[in-house]
């Protein structure tokens, strides 16, 4: 029960990370009609950023603050040169150049930062571990990631209901022409969504730095569970994204936990500890074909 | 006066017929292999186009066709040599090294494959068709990962290549042929059937389904039949690959494998069939030749595949021929 309890907290904490890096995406998708594969890469930048400020001047706040404004010019300035001449592309094309941008973005990274990963240390003022229950310790580290996650789902939602800005992007989502005919400078508000998109990957970097190894191609293996998490939650709905990234980090993580003790009552324990790892891998992606085929446009289906 | 295409065409054919004599003369035995690999990613690509081009899907999941053909080569060797049953029940199925019975095997599984997937694959559309491709990708790439019977993440490999009677598949030169004229044949009979009734069909999929549907078509089942080809013949493709290599590995339907053959297929040109065998030329010749002089070779690639994208949608095969990708 006790482990159950911290495998529930950890697939929590997978599917926060799986919402800061989806929730960009989503918008992303939904607003500007862009596929962009590139996205794993902002979250590969801000880590890298991160991890070198916090090294060397030792500040874990002053490695995040300066990474998520870094990620969001680099982000903006993609936007800018590239991805603006995508949006009235076909997605063929959409994926080829963001591929492209994946290639680029990740040699870059070795020129600069070479071929060893870096590490990061949890900050000491987020060390250790809490009794959240009696028995359950916890890292103080990931319930800051969740917290934080809390925070990003709450600031996204006030965003877009309150604010004259998010107000805005609803409507450049809904009806682009109108919104630009109205006198709305629908160009820079697709550039500054980008940018909170990739500001928010960034956070999920910085926020990954310290648990995971810093290193060229961190992006690829997060950006295609964050499709997962798109395409089961609805393409372009932020609600959607929430839902999907907590039932992805969920099922990933109690599969991989529980799948081989489940098999086991089945089968031999070693076959059972086999079966159980590929189908843990698989689980994610099985429940979105599952999705798919129930529910082809997700679960919670933007409405164009 | 034969037309631009037939010249072209003429050329590279005249050019791929040549290589081997000119790099023994040369001693550049080694481009052989190369070359080997070209002509089967460009099987591979050229079968990526009939969908792709033809059918306008866009499956960022083709590699995974390859990876199964060449894994039920690979698993066949292995028993073969194990001298051991795949299958004991519910009939007994043999390991073999008789590429006779190995590369139909291997076209059978990767089509059963391509034609299930595809079956589910197809009841989407757009941005959740390039997704869904890639799950189901990913899912078969973490099932070969999770073999540890036949080295998992490390892969497996083979102690030779298969058999095929009356040639002698070890030897470089004749594998290379063997290749090619797989290759020819493939482009033959793709190209015979993009023209056909069948062929059009699939093509006025990708213009108007809708249209396609409102005349009586059951589009479904044309577009299935097209992806379950094109994955029969990449299966092929990997069959051919893990021979020349002698060792396949999961790597070899990682999702950037699938996004190599589709930027080869664009950087070629869609729908022309030849483009995409042109595509993988020049991704591989120009890996091969960045490598020379810089390991960072992908910094270059990245922004050329970008500049390619915004700049020239027709390819090189559509640039020198200047007709252009037209599939009428």
């Amino acid at each position: 029960m006790l482990l159950f309890i911290e495998q529930l907290l950890n697939g929590l904490q997978l599917g926060v990370m799986l919402f800061l890096m989806s929730a960009g995406l989503t918008l992303v998708f939904g607003i500007m009609q862009v596929i962009n594969l590139a996205h794993g890469s902002f979250y590969m930048i801000g880590a890298y950023v991160a991890a070198t400020v916090a090294v060397r001047s030792g500040s874990f706040l002053l490695g995040m603050a300066v990474a998520l404004p870094v990620a969001a010019a680099v982000g903006m300035i993609v936007e800018l040169t590239i991805l603006r001449r995508l949006y009235k592309r076909d997605h063929l094309d959409q994926v080829l150049a963001t591929f492209g941008l994946i290639f680029f973005f990740n040699e870059l990274t070795r020129i600069i930062w070479g071929r060893q990963p870096l590490f990061m240390d949890v900050p000491s003022w987020l060390g250790g571990a809490v009794e959240l229950l009696p028995g359950i310790h916890y890292p103080v580290y990931r319930l800051a990631i969740i917290l934080v996650g809390v925070f990003v789902a709450l600031f996204l939602y006030l965003l877009f209901s309150r604010t004259r800005l998010g107000m805005r992007i609803r409507a450049g989502a809904s009806n682009r022409d109108m919104v630009a005919a109205l006198g709305v400078n629908i160009r820079l508000l697709y550039t500054l969504v980008f940018g909170l998109g990739t500001m928010l990957a960034a956070l999920a970097g910085v926020m990954a730095g310290p648990i995971l190894a810093v290193e060229v191609g961190m992006g690829e293996s997060i950006l295609i569970l964050t499709f997962v998490v798109i395409v089961i939650g609805g393409i372009g709905s932020v609600r959607g994204a929430l839902v999907g990234a907590l039932l992805v980090g969920m099922v990933d993580t109690l599969g991989r936990v529980y799948l081989p003790d489940v098999l086991s009552f089945f089968v031999s324990s070693s076959t059972a500890n086999s079966l159980g790892a590929s189908l843990a891998s698989m689980s994610v992606y099985i429940l979105m074909a599952m999705v798919l085929t129930c529910k082809p446009a997700g679960l919670f289906p933007a409405q164009d | 006066m034969p037309n631009r295409k037939t010249i072209l065409n003429g050329i590279g054919l005249l050019f791929f017929l040549l290589l081997p004599p000119v790099t023994q003369i040369f001693g550049q035995e080694y481009l052989l292999s190369l070359f080997s690999r070209i002509l089967i990613y460009g099987l591979a690509a050229a079968s990526l186009d009939l969908i792709l081009g033809y059918g306008g899907m866009v499956s960022l999941g083709h590699a995974v066709f390859m990876g199964v053909g060449g894994y039920s080569v690979g698993i066949l060797a292995f028993h073969s040599y194990e001298s051991s049953p795949i299958l004991s029940w519910p009939f007994v199925l043999a390991g073999t090294e008789n590429a006779l019975l190995a590369w139909p095997f291997a076209v059978l599984v990767a089509g059963i494959f391509g034609l299930i997937t595809g079956a589910i694959c197809l009841r989407t559309k757009g941005m959740h068709f390039i997704m869904i491709t890639l799950a189901f990708a990913q899912m078969a790439y973490y099932f070969f990962v999770s073999l540890t019977k036949f080295g998992g993440s490390d892969g497996l490999s083979l102690y030779n290549r298969n058999t095929l009677p009356g040639i002698d598949l070890g030897s470089d030169v004749l594998f290379y042929y063997l290749c090619l004229a797989v290759l020819v044949i493939f482009l033959i009979v793709a190209h015979r059937l993009a023209g056909s009734h069948f062929g059009r069909v699939v093509s006025a999929c990708r213009e108007n389904e809708q249209r396609v549907q409102v005349l009586g078509f059951a589009s479904y089942r044309y577009k299935l039949a097209c992806y379950t080809f094109s994955a029969a013949a990449a299966g092929l493709a990997g069959a051919l690959l893990v021979n020349q290599s002698e060792f396949i590995s999961p790597g070899i339907m990682h999702w950037t494998k699938s996004g190599e053959l589709m930027v080869m297929v664009l950087l070629g040109g869609m729908g022309t069939l030849v483009g995409p065998v042109l595509g993988a030329a020049t991704l591989l010749l120009m890996e091969d030749i960045l490598a020379m002089y810089t390991e960072h070779w992908m910094i270059i690639l990245g922004p050329f595949l970008i500049i390619v994208v915004l700049f020239a949608k027709r390819g090189l095969y559509g640039l020198l021929t200047e007709t252009g990708g037209n599939n009428g």
